[in-house]
């Protein structure tokens, strides 16, 4: 920089060539691209070490996640046979982990990616329809959000029984409201710009108009959500799972493994903390993916 | 799906015009009459549309008559908000439908009696793209920033038609270098944000041309377009309207950008005609003293004098004035202007007539200018 600073004699290097340096910097900066998707690529990277280890857990560990070792409960990390130490009934917490994963891996796709569809697509119809349609399903989205959102959770699962299936039931009833408020709120905004009168005077049907132009400038704001959303229900599941309401004993999970550590989180850290880790993990992971998509989704910024 | 054959068989508006560019129309390339290939396209009796907003009803068109020939160019002309816009997106059906009420007839002739305005969506969506087509104002929102230009002009080629892959790529290539588009197999793969303005609009009147509609509807094409760039795009709407033979509505504030290209003018003020007409007599003989005003108006060539303006502003559309709604603005005003019931008035010369009850008057003053128009 101090070579742009004027000095008696004139300028250090001539002025154009300092603007161009620093305007060139900047040039190099925006040009790799790469530099932008890192942020992506590093959050797709985490989630496929993470899936890696979850689906393959065979392939990592010999140890069964339910098998009790009664010689060793409570082993201590880096204890032969027990990479990772083992819970109070002796059951390998790294096998735990890795199976475990499994439910909430699940949950994260299974329960985000319906909800994010259908939620999106309500929101879609209320938004461009408006008049008595988005009246009558922002009605039905007003009723949802009008009790608190666990206790809505809890009813239902209550209802239906514990299991991790009815968890999933419960989340698909429940959480596609958000995207349909987001969706209908970016739908109505979209669905004034000039492209879309622009479109309807080629004599494209609604729903090309719909899908084909309003979707794919809103569908940004759900998808980064989605991975909001998506870390949202893996937690959901570990309180769930916590509370007694999602997997059942002995079936590991994650927030389940979280719940039982917690008698011990003193004498036995690993137990309640490793868990804690990996929902860490998958988490960063998928909140880099929505902010990498952020960026990426924006064409008119590249 | 090909394009019509060329209609410029004594469709062509007058043969000198054509040899010359359009833009160099101020040295006498005005086209000459209004002789036109066929019969009446699209037919509009009487359009009202009226929108209730909140401060009240705003009566945006107020029973508009017109009508487009075959392969022929109209030129509407008037100020801002004197309903041009509204009229086109009424023929189209693209007003919002909630607070707007619309009456009249809207008939395109090759399919029969139906009007327009009662279609359902559905129908009109037949007849948008295929038949009638529209352009705006703004090229720069006007295509998805979200989606290539190749993706979106392979749309438009595709909607109207089922055709294979290949073949939809090369129509939509031979588009795209039709509007002079350079490199057109790389630009497809552009977004909208990569695009001049310029370049936007003839991508945009390239996506509208995609299905062969018979009418294309301009709506301030080269508004927000430079002054060079305005003059190509004005050719090139020209050029492929003789190519094909469709007729279109070409809607200006500018009215020395619609006598250079139009058959015919219509001048609208606050949502009514007030004059139409042949462009030549238009310019010659302006029958309204708002057409005049408008031509005085017009930067004389070489000249460098002050811009003369029209003094006062349009009315408001709410609750209009009775009787001529130009009366308040008018240097020929007299009482009974103020309370007749406005009509328009054949006058000499084919299809001329205006809204003016002293248009003697107005055309017999000598038009000091209109040789170096």
């Amino acid at each position: 920089m101090s070579d742009t600073v004027p000095t008696q004699t004139g300028w250090a290097t001539h002025p154009s060539q300092a603007l161009l340096k620093v305007a060139e910097r900047t040039a190099r900066r925006s040009r790799s691209t790469g530099r932008r998707r890192f942020v992506l690529f590093a959050g797709l990277g985490m989630l496929a070490v993470a899936i890696i280890f979850i689906v393959g857990a065979p392939l990592f560990t010999s140890q069964s996640p339910i098998a009790i070792d009664a010689l060793h409960p409570l082993a201590a990390p880096f204890t032969a046979g027990h990479l990772l130490g083992t819970d109070e009934f002796g059951r390998d917490i790294l096998s735990r982990i890795l199976y475990g994963g499994r439910i909430d891996l699940a949950i994260a796709f299974g329960a985000t990616s319906v909800t994010l569809v259908f939620g999106t697509i309500v929101g879609l119809v209320a938004g461009y329809f408006g008049g008595w349609v988005d009246n009558v399903l922002m009605r039905i989205v007003d009723l949802f959000f009008a009790f608190p959102f666990l206790v809505l959770i809890i009813a239902i699962i209550a209802m239906l029984g514990p299991s991790i299936f009815n968890m999933f039931v419960a989340i698909w009833i429940t959480s596609w409201v958000s995207y349909a408020r987001i969706m209908r709120a970016q739908t109505i905004v979209a669905k004034k710009q000039q492209y879309v009168l622009a479109a309807r005077a080629l004599g494209y049907s609604r729903l090309r108009v719909m899908f084909r132009h309003i979707l794919p400038n809103t569908a940004s704001a759900v998808i980064v959500f989605s991975m909001v959303d998506a870390i949202g229900n893996i937690i959901l599941a570990a309180s769930l799972g916590f509370l007694g309401l999602g997997a059942q004993p002995p079936a590991p999970e994650w927030g389940t493994m979280i719940s039982d550590g917690q008698n011990y989180i003193l004498s036995s850290w690993w137990i309640a903390t490793l868990p804690g880790l990996a929902i860490v993990f998958v988490g960063v992971a998928f909140s880099l993916i929505g902010d990498g998509l952020a960026d990426i989704l924006r064409p008119g910024d590249r | 799906m090909t394009v019509p054959a060329s209609a410029a068989s004594g469709g062509t508006p007058a043969s000198a015009a054509s040899g010359g560019t359009p833009a160099s129309a101020a040295s006498g390339g005005v086209p000459a009459s209004a002789a036109s290939g066929g019969g009446a396209l699209l037919s509009v009796r009487d359009l009202r549309t009226y929108l209730a907003t909140r401060h009240g009803v705003v009566r945006a068109v107020d029973g508009v008559t017109l009508t487009v020939n075959e392969a022929e160019v109209l030129g509407v002309v008037g100020e801002s908000g004197c309903g041009k816009t509204v009229t086109c997106r009424t023929i189209m059906g693209l007003m919002p439908r909630k607070g707007t009420y619309s009456s009249g007839e809207v008939i395109y002739h090759p399919r029969g009696d139906a009007n327009l305005l009662r279609l359902s969506q559905n129908q009109l969506q037949q007849l948008r793209g295929s038949h009638l087509a529209m352009i705006f104002q703004d090229p720069m929102t006007a295509l998805n920033p979200v989606r290539t230009i190749g993706d979106q002009l392979l749309e438009a080629v595709t909607a109207h038609a089922r055709l294979p892959a290949k073949e939809a790529r090369e129509r939509a290539i031979g588009l795209l270098v039709r509007v002079g588009i350079p490199a057109p197999e790389q630009r497809m793969k552009d977004y909208p944000f990569q695009f001049s303005g310029g370049m936007l609009q003839r991508a945009l009147i390239a996506i509208a041309l995609a299905s062969a509609p018979k009418l294309l509807l301009a709506d301030e094409p080269t508004t927000s377009l430079d002054v060079i760039i305005q003059d190509q795009i004005l050719s090139l709407l020209l050029e492929l309207q003789r190519d094909t033979g469709m007729s279109m509505i070409l809607v200006s504030h500018d009215l020395a950008v619609i006598t250079e290209v139009c058959d015919r003018i219509v001048v609208m003020y606050g949502g009514q005609i007030v004059e139409e007409g042949d462009s030549a007599t238009i310019i010659t003989k302006p029958a309204h003293p708002y057409t005049r005003a408008l031509l005085e108006a017009l930067p004389q060539g070489g000249e460098r004098g002050q811009l003369r303006s029209i003094p006062g502003s349009p009315p408001s559309l709410i609750n209009p004035p009775a009787g001529c709604r130009f009366a308040a603005r008018c240097p020929f005003v007299t009482g009974e202007c103020r309370s007749w019931d406005t009509e328009l008035l054949a006058i000499s010369g084919e299809g001329h007539r205006t809204r003016c009850l002293r248009h003697e008057e107005v055309g017999k003053i000598k038009w000091q200018a209109a040789d170096s128009v």
